[in-house]
């Protein structure tokens, strides 16, 4: 009687249930701004070796010179739409290394350098920014299959097809999962509720990531919930549910390598909050950030970059220098101006080819328009 | 042969496709133990397991996402909107995706999806479960809507739209599922979608119509042949994409057209085949074109819904009016 007055009381607190909510939510950190291990257990969990801190680290220079290239092609009017990445390295690069080519990328318009490292050639990445269908031909430069969507203008719906693909996993009984990515504004749409909730309904191999950069073009994370943690949502459907330290590489690759084994096993979805930083614009479309936040935030920002932190320890390994970066920066600067070549020399998109893929046979209508605009050369 | 409704026809379909295709699945809201709400999927669990029939959680958007999905892993999913008043709820899920996918991924991925939704009124539903909402996804590129009107098609249609490699809305009226039986061949059989067929062959007018529309039509054309009027009733089936030279065919014949619709008035099917008939065959009209639909108001509240719904009599004065003119 005395236990269930007590209880009632606290049920009844709902200043006490916010405090609650705050407390279980501890951020994963192994490797923090300054380049120094703060947890030494998890670095020996996450089993990385040299070789493995040389692929992410290059995976995260990739990142940063594409992104370097395309604002700067935008701005000269050779590049179509892009979505910067500067800031999210370790959130796209870690993450994604801990998957496997049989693995499902959902991604959303600012994930594609996720794609590119699954092997989409990046003159398709180009194609796909200038608005051409090409690009969303998802096969290596061999041929090969790449397991992934095409990055989602709709931010929920990747989230919801994910469930699809990791509830299709499951029946084939695959050793693979789908991992998808959205933002926090993406969390607010009901697709990604709808989506954790159904791959955590049918115990599916998803893996969901909200990469929390700070901004939804210009509304920042505060508007869109109240909830303290984004990763509480996925309580909300009963899914394992983390706050990762979005510019650790280390702590990214950790979370996302343990999320995919419990994900394979059987046992259903995890979600995973990264907390980052979009150090740029929202896109190379107008957009201007001093509109909606300072400067001093950004420079604070800055400081505190996945690059900084991973050059400073990997130095201190003795594996990483400033001549093998500033080699590697060379060599894929000449990588991406060789991408550009053969993307420049695509032909322009063709409405008629466009008529000719909306149903596999077109209606009659359909024909009479295919034979009128290839008449034209369109 | 043997007489069957209209809704065993569409589950005998749905049983014939799981058969034939373990890539076959079917799930959606309540469509597993119970059967679905108008029992379109009764037995279907019990004989397939619930691995290939499953219900899915309340949400339709998700529904949707999970078909799309399922596609890259070989499937060919059946998904169930529990009725199509529902269908906001998966809007992006098939007209921002499904529909989008195959342009989108220049022509390298199919969407082998069917969308199956009771649609229709005339049962006293409460509101948003009887809308007539073809028009507004038949303008959406990408996806066929069939729209049978008879337990035959019903299930030739529908393996089709299970064959098809492109998304198919497949909307079945709510009224006929019982209401209508009719000879249905047996074992597997499918109809072409995009091809509209006569029903009723005549020759002073024709009536054009689609889905719950087609038997209002029929009455109506047994009621002019009893006036000595023959009238052809050509039944649409698939009301997107349009099956243009069937329409051209009945234009020619007789010169003289009524369109009937279930739907609201305003820019519907009956306004896309209108427009058709007057772009592409207007020198073959003898009189304007005449058209029964329901009111622009939205679907009503059960107690006007009778005064609502389009009548075979209103059809009837309709062509006399039509064939009257000189």
């Amino acid at each position: 009687m005395r236990d269930v007055i007590v209880a009632n009381k606290e049920i009844l607190d709902f200043d006490n249930q916010m405090q609650v909510q705050d407390d279980v939510f501890p951020i994963l950190h192994i490797l923090d701004s300054d380049g120094e291990i703060v947890d030494s257990e998890s670095l020996q969990r996450a089993q990385l070796t040299e070789e493995d801190f040389i692929n992410i680290m290059k995976r995260m220079l990739l990142s940063r010179q594409l992104d370097i290239r395309s604002t700067k092609l935008a701005k000269q009017g050779r590049f179509g739409f892009f979505a910067p990445t500067a800031g999210q390295e370790a959130s796209q690069m870690a993450s994604s290394y801990a998957f496997k080519d049989d693995d499902w990328l959902m991604p959303g318009y600012r994930d594609i350098p996720q794609i590119v490292v699954k092997g989409w050639p990046i003159w398709k990445a180009i194609l796909w920014s200038r608005g051409h269908a090409l690009g969303n031909v998802f096969t290596t430069e061999e041929g090969k299959p790449v397991n992934s969507w095409m990055p989602q203008i709709i931010i929920g719906a990747q989230y919801v097809e994910a469930a699809g693909i990791a509830l299709g996993m499951k029946k084939r009984q695959k050793d693979a999962v789908a991992y998808a990515y959205t933002g926090e504004g993406g969390s607010s749409q009901g697709d990604f509720y709808e989506g954790v909730n159904f791959a955590g309904a049918y115990k599916a191999n998803a893996v969901f990531f909200i990469q929390n950069n700070g901004f939804a073009i210009s509304t920042p994370r505060a508007m869109q919930t109240a909830a303290t943690h984004l990763a509480a949502k996925g309580w909300a459907a009963g899914v394992p549910s983390i706050v990762v330290d979005g510019n650790d590489p280390i702590a990214v690759y950790l979370a996302s390598k343990e999320a995919r084994a419990w994900a394979t096993s059987g046992k259903g979805p995890v979600l995973i909050e990264t907390l980052t930083n979009r150090l740029e614009a929202h896109s190379t479309a107008g957009d201007d950030p001093l509109r909606y936040r300072t400067q001093a935030d950004i420079d604070a920002a800055w400081k505190k970059e996945p690059l900084i932190r991973t050059r400073q320890y990997m130095t201190g390994q003795g594996i990483w220098d400033e001549d093998k970066e500033a080699a590697y920066i060379t060599e894929v600067n000449a990588l991406i101006d060789d991408q550009i070549k053969i993307a420049d020399k695509v032909s322009k998109q063709k409405i008629s080819d466009f008529i000719k893929n909306t149903l596999e046979v077109p209606s009659y209508a359909m024909a009479e328009q295919i034979t009128k605009f290839e008449s034209e050369g369109k | 042969m043997a007489v069957k409704s209209y809704i065993d026809a569409v589950r005998e379909a749905m049983d014939l496709a799981l058969e034939k295709d373990n890539n076959v699945l079917i799930f959606g809201e309540d469509v597993g133990k119970n059967g679905g709400v108008f029992r379109a999927t009764d037995g279907l669990q019990a004989k397939y397991g619930e691995d290939r029939v499953f219900n899915t959680p309340l949400a339709e958007s998700g529904i949707g996402g999970l078909a799309i999905g399922l596609t890259t892993q070989d499937y060919r999913p059946i998904m169930e909107i529990q009725f199509f008043g529902f269908v906001f709820e998966v809007m992006d899920s098939i007209a921002g995706q499904m529909a989008r996918n195959r342009y989108r991924f220049n022509g390298t991925r199919n969407m082998p999806i069917v969308v199956r939704s009771p649609y229709g009124g005339g049962t006293k539903t409460p509101e948003m479960h009887a809308d007539n909402l073809e028009g507004m996804v038949a303008q959406i590129p990408g996806i066929r809507v069939v729209m049978p009107a008879n337990p035959a098609d019903a299930k030739g249609l529908l393996l089709s739209a299970v064959e098809s490699n492109d998304p198919v809305v497949f909307l079945e009226n709510i009224h006929l599922y019982r209401s209508m039986k009719g000879d249905v061949p047996q074992g597997y059989y499918t109809t072409p979608l995009d091809k509209a067929a006569v029903v009723h062959e005549g020759t002073d007018v024709s009536i054009i119509s689609y889905g719950g529309g087609v038997p209002v039509a029929l009455k109506a054309a047994e009621e002019l042949d009893k006036n000595g009027i023959s009238a052809e009733v050509l039944d649409l089936r698939t009301v997107s994409p349009l099956d243009i030279q069937a329409i051209g065919d009945t234009v020619t014949k007789t010169g003289r057209v009524v369109v009937v619709q279930e739907a609201q008035r305003m820019a519907g099917i009956g306004a896309s085949i209108m427009s058709e008939i007057s772009e592409r065959f207007i020198l073959s009209l003898k009189a304007p074109i005449g058209r029964i639909a329901a009111p622009d108001s939205v679907y009503p509240f059960g107690q006007a819904e009778n005064d609502w719904m389009i009548k075979s009599d209103d059809v009837v004065a309709k062509v006399m009016e039509v064939v009257n003119y000189d």
